[in-house]
C-alpha cells in the first residue's frame, strides 16, 4: 500500500513519530488520480496525479502549513482529508478512526470533528442566504440544538469572530471580504470542530485585514484548543503561523519539518529556492541577492510527472539517481523529513554518485546579471 | 486650480500649473470621479507625483484605495467609448513634455502603446484567446510601425525570446491558453515592450504568479528597464516586491498619496501612521517573529463618503494626540518631513518621530 514503506532503505515514515502521542490525524500513502477521459466511450487515457502517495500526521493543538506552488497538489489534500473527495489510494486516520472510504452517512458525524475554510470569501457563501442562515447551517445539518438556541448561539459566534451580533439578518454582500472570511470562520466553528482545514484563508484579503485574520485565527486556537491545517501560497504568513510545515511539489512532500529548523536550514533544494525566491521587504537586502536560487521554467504537468525524483528537471544539484530513483522521505534530522538525495544543510545521501544531469531547464544560481 | 498651486506650494514643488515640467512623467492634482447611482465615488482625489526615466515608482496600497485607476488615468484608458462618458478627469498629466489629460484621443492613442505600455495582473483576460500570441504582438507592433507582417513577426520572435520563453519560433504560433501563466506573463511582457516603450506601468504584475515565477518576471521587469532606460510605474499590494524592486514608494489611502519618498525612508523612516500600519500586518520572513501581527483596525473607507479631514483618521490610533489645535476635519497636505520624503499627517515632527522610535519600530 504506502509507496513509502515499499521503497529499499527507507525510513517507514509513517511512524516516525510513534513515541510522540497520538497524532490526531494520520495520513498514509494517501493518492489522488483525477482520471482524464477521451472520445465517445469517455475511455480512461491517463490521469492527473494530483496526490501521488503522502504520508505525514496532524499532531493535536499544532498548526501544520502546507506549502508548494499552483498545481502541487495542495488544495487536492485538503480536500481529501476532509473527505470532499474520495481518495483512489492510501489511508487516512482521524482520531484513530479509518474515514478513508465512509460513504456520506459514515462521515456524518464527523463533519463536526473536522472543518474547512475555504479561500473566496465571495464563492463560499450563498448570496441568498442571510447570515443567520449561512452561520446556523451546521446546527440544521447536524440536528443539534445548541444551548439557548439557534440564534443566541449563532450570535455569540459572531461576537467571537469580530462581527456585530446585529449582523444576523444581513446579506453577504453587505460585508467586505475581510467581514466574510470572518463568517466563513463562525461558520467553520459552529460545531465546536477539533480539527479545522483552512485552504489558503487569507489570500483574498489587503494586508492590513489579513493580519486581523491570522490573529483572529491565532485566538481562537488558543481559545478552543484547535487544530489546523493551513494550506496556503505564502510563505511568509505560513511562517508566521505554523509549528511545522510540509512542502510539497508535484503531488508529494518533499520536505515536512519544524517551523524553525524549515526556515534557518532547508534541506530540500526545492525548498531553498522557495524559501529564497520571496521578495523580502527591506530594501536594505537587496544588495545580498547573490543568494537568490531563481529556477528556470515551469513546474512540469502531473500527468506525466518526471522519473524518479520529480525535482530532477529543474534541480541544480541533480545526478544520475534522481533520475532513477525516487530519495525516501526520511528523517535525517530529529523533526525533520527531507526527499532528496543530495540534501542541503546535511552530508549527502548518495555522495558515490556525483554525475550531474544536464537538463534544459536546468537551474543556475541567479539567472543572467543580476 | 487654487487647490492644485496650494498642493504645490505644500509639497515643494515650484511647477506652475500648466507649464511643462523638466521630469519626464508628472502627475498634477490628478482626481478621477465617477458618478454612481450611489454617490459620487472618488477613486483619485488629488494626486501629485514625478518619475524620470531609468527610475522605478512603487505605488502600494489596499484594494480601492485608487492605485489601478491611477494607472488607466495615466494610459487614457478611462476616456474610451461608454465609459468616458461616466468618468470625471481633472487635473494634469505630462508625459515627456505632453499634457494628456485634455489632449484628444487621437493623440493618446498615438502615444498608447508606443511610449507608454502596460502589463496587467492577469494575463489570460488581458490576452485575447482567440487570436495567437504572435499575432497579438504583431497587431501592436504595426499599430506604430509600418512595416511587413514579416519584419514584425521577427521583432515578435525577438521580444518572446528576450523575455525568456524557450522556442519561440514555434511559440509565437501558439495561443494564450497553451502558455502557462508565467509564460503568458512573459508574453503579455513582450507585448509591451515590442515598441520600446518609455513608460512601462505594471498594474501588479506578480500577484496571480507563484513566488519562483514571481522572481523571474521581477528579475526581468528589472534587466529590461536597464537595458532600455525605461521608466517603470509598480503597482502591489506586496511590500516585499517594492522592497525589491522601486527606487521610490508612493502610498495610497482613499484615493490620495499619504506618504511618499524613497524606498529606504519609506521602510526605515516612515512617516505616516497608516504606512507603519501597513509594515505592522506584514508577517515577515526574514524573520523570527512569535509575537502577534499588528493589523490595522477597522475596514478601508467608501470612497463615495471619504472620512472629512484625513481620510485615515477613524482607523488611526493616534487620531487623538494632539496637535496644536488642528482639529479632525482638517485635511492634512503632504508636508516635506526629509530630503524628497513627503507625509500628509497632522502628527507634528516630534510626536511623528518619537512615536515611531518608541512605540512602532522596535515591535516590526
Amino acid at each position: 500500500m504506502s509507496e513509502t514503506e515499499t521503497r529499499d532503505g527507507a525510513t517507514p515514515v509513517g511512524k516516525a513519530s510513534a513515541e510522540d502521542e497520538k497524532p490526531l490525524l494520520k495520513v498514509e500513502g494517501l493518492v489522488k488520480h483525477f482520471p482524464i477521459k477521451k472520445g465517445l466511450l469517455q475511455r480512461q487515457v491517463g490521469a492527473v496525479k494530483a496526490v501521488d502517495g503522502i504520508d505525514f500526521e496532524v499532531r493535536r493543538g499544532e498548526t501544520l502549513g502546507v506549502v508548494g506552488e499552483s498545481g502541487c497538489g495542495k488544495s487536492t489534500m485538503g480536500r481529501l482529508i476532509t473527505r470532499l473527495l474520495e481518495p483512489s489510494g492510501g489511508k487516512i486516520e482521524f482520531d484513530g478512526t479509518d474515514i478513508t472510504h465512509l460513504n456520506t452517512a459514515g462521515m456524518r458525524p464527523l463533519r463536526r470533528d473536522v472543518q474547512m475554510i475555504f479561500q473566496d470569501p465571495y464563492g463560499s457563501l450563498n448570496p441568498r442566504h442571510t447570515i443567520g442562515t449561512i452561520v446556523s447551517a451546521p446546527f440544521r445539518l447536524q440536528g443539534v440544538e445548541p444551548e439557548g438556541g439557534v440564534k443566541k448561539e449563532v450570535q455569540r459566534l459572531l461576537e467571537l469572530v469580530g462581527l456585530s451580533p446585529e449582523h444576523y439578518n444581513r446579506y453577504p454582500h453587505e460585508f467586505s471580504g475581510g467581514q466574510r472570511q470572518r463568517i466563513g470562520i463562525a461558520r467553520a466553528l459552529a460545531l465546536k470542530p477539533r480539527m479545522v482545514v483552512a485552504d489558503e484563508p487569507v489570500s483574498a484579503l489587503d494586508v492590513s485585514i489579513q493580519a486581523q485574520v491570522v490573529n483572529l485565527m491565532d485566538d481562537l486556537q488558543d481559545e478552543l484548543g484547535l487544530t489546523y491545517v493551513i494550506i496556503a501560497h505564502d510563505l511568509s504568513v505560513v511562517r508566521h503561523v505554523s509549528d511545522r510545515i510540509a512542502v510539497m511539489y508535484l503531488g508529494k512532500i518533499v520536505e515536512l519539518a519544524d517551523r524553525d529548523a524549515l526556515y534557518a536550514a532547508p534541506m530540500h533544494p526545492y525548498t531553498k529556492a522557495l524559501l529564497s525566491a520571496v521578495p523580502v521587504p527591506d530594501p536594505r537586502r537587496r544588495g545580498a541577492k547573490s543568494e537568490r536560487i531563481l529556477l528556470k521554467g515551469d513546474v512540469p504537468s502531473p500527468i506525466a510527472p518526471p522519473s524518479g525524483c520529480r525535482f530532477h528537471t529543474r534541480c541544480w544539484k541533480a545526478t544520475e539517481i534522481c533520475k532513477t530513483t525516487e530519495p525516501p522521505l526520511a528523517a535525517l534530522k530529529p523533526g525533520q523529513r527531507v526527499a532528496c538525495h543530495h540534501p542541503e544543510n546535511f552530508e549527502d545521501q548518495q555522495p558515490q554518485d556525483t554525475k550531474a544531469v544536464k537538463t534544459e531547464a536546468t537551474a543556475e544560481a541567479p539567472a543572467k546579471e543580476k | 486650480m487654487t487647490e492644485l498651486s496650494k498642493t504645490g506650494a505644500a509639497v515643494g514643488e515650484p511647477a506652475r500649473a500648466g507649464d511643462a515640467p523638466e521630469a519626464f512623467l508628472e502627475v498634477r492634482d490628478l482626481k478621477v470621479h465617477f458618478p454612481t447611482d450611489d454617490g459620487l465615488v472618488k477613486s483619485v482625489d488629488g494626486l501629485s507625483f514625478q518619475l524620470e526615466k531609468g527610475k522605478t515608482l512603487g505605488i502600494v496600497g489596499e484594494s480601492g484605495s485608487g492605485k489601478s485607476v491611477t494607472s488607466l488615468a495615466i494610459m487614457g484608458l478611462h476616456r474610451l467609448g461608454a465609459r468616458g462618458k461616466n468618468v470625471r478627469m481633472s487635473g494634469e498629466i505630462w508625459l515627456d513634455g505632453k499634457e494628456l489629460v485634455g489632449a484628444d484621443l487621437d493623440e493618446v492613442r498615438r502615444l498608447r502603446g508606443r511610449e507608454m505600455a502596460m502589463i496587467f495582473q492577469d494575463p489570460l483576460s488581458a490576452m485575447h484567446p482567440y487570436y495567437t500570441v504572435g499575432s497579438q504582438i504583431v497587431e501592436a507592433y504595426r499599430v506604430h510601425h509600418d512595416v511587413s507582417k514579416k519584419t514584425a513577426r521577427t521583432r515578435a520572435v525577438e521580444l518572446l525570446d528576450r523575455v525568456g520563453i524557450p522556442e519561440p519560433n514555434k511559440r509565437v504560433d501558439m495561443y494564450p491558453h497553451e502558455f502557462s501563466g508565467g509564460m503568458r506573463q512573459r508574453a503579455m511582457i513582450a507585448m509591451a515592450l515590442v515598441n520600446n516603450p518609455e513608460l512601462l506601468i505594471a498594474d501588479e504584475p506578480t500577484t496571480a504568479l507563484d513566488v519562483t515565477v514571481q522572481a523571474q518576471i521581477l528579475d526581468l521587469i528589472r534587466d529590461l528597464q536597464k537595458e532600455f532606460g525605461s521608466a517603470v510605474i509598480i503597482i502591489t499590494h506586496d511590500l516585499g516586491v517594492v522592497a525589491e524592486i522601486a527606487d521610490d514608494i508612493l502610498v495610497m489611502y482613499g484615493g490620495r498619496c499619504v506618504e511618499r519618498g524613497p524606498v529606504d525612508d519609506i521602510f526605515y523612516q516612515p512617516g505616516h501612521p497608516y504606512t507603519w500600519g501597513l509594515l505592522g500586518s506584514m508577517p515577515r520572513i526574514d524573520r523570527e517573529q512569535t509575537d502577534r501581527l499588528i493589523p490595522v483596525k477597522g475596514q478601508p473607507p467608501s470612497l463615495i463618503n471619504v472620512p472629512s479631514g484625513c481620510a485615515f483618521n477613524p482607523r488611526c490610533p493616534y487620531a487623538d494626540v494632539p496637535k496644536d489645535g488642528i482639529t479632525r476635519t482638517e485635511r492634512p497636505e503632504l508636508r516635506e518631513v526629509g530630503g524628497r520624503h513627503f507625509t500628509a499627517c497632522h502628527l507634528s515632527q516630534e510626536d511623528r518621530s518619537r512615536i515611531w522610535n518608541e512605540e512602532i519600530a522596535p515591535k516590526l
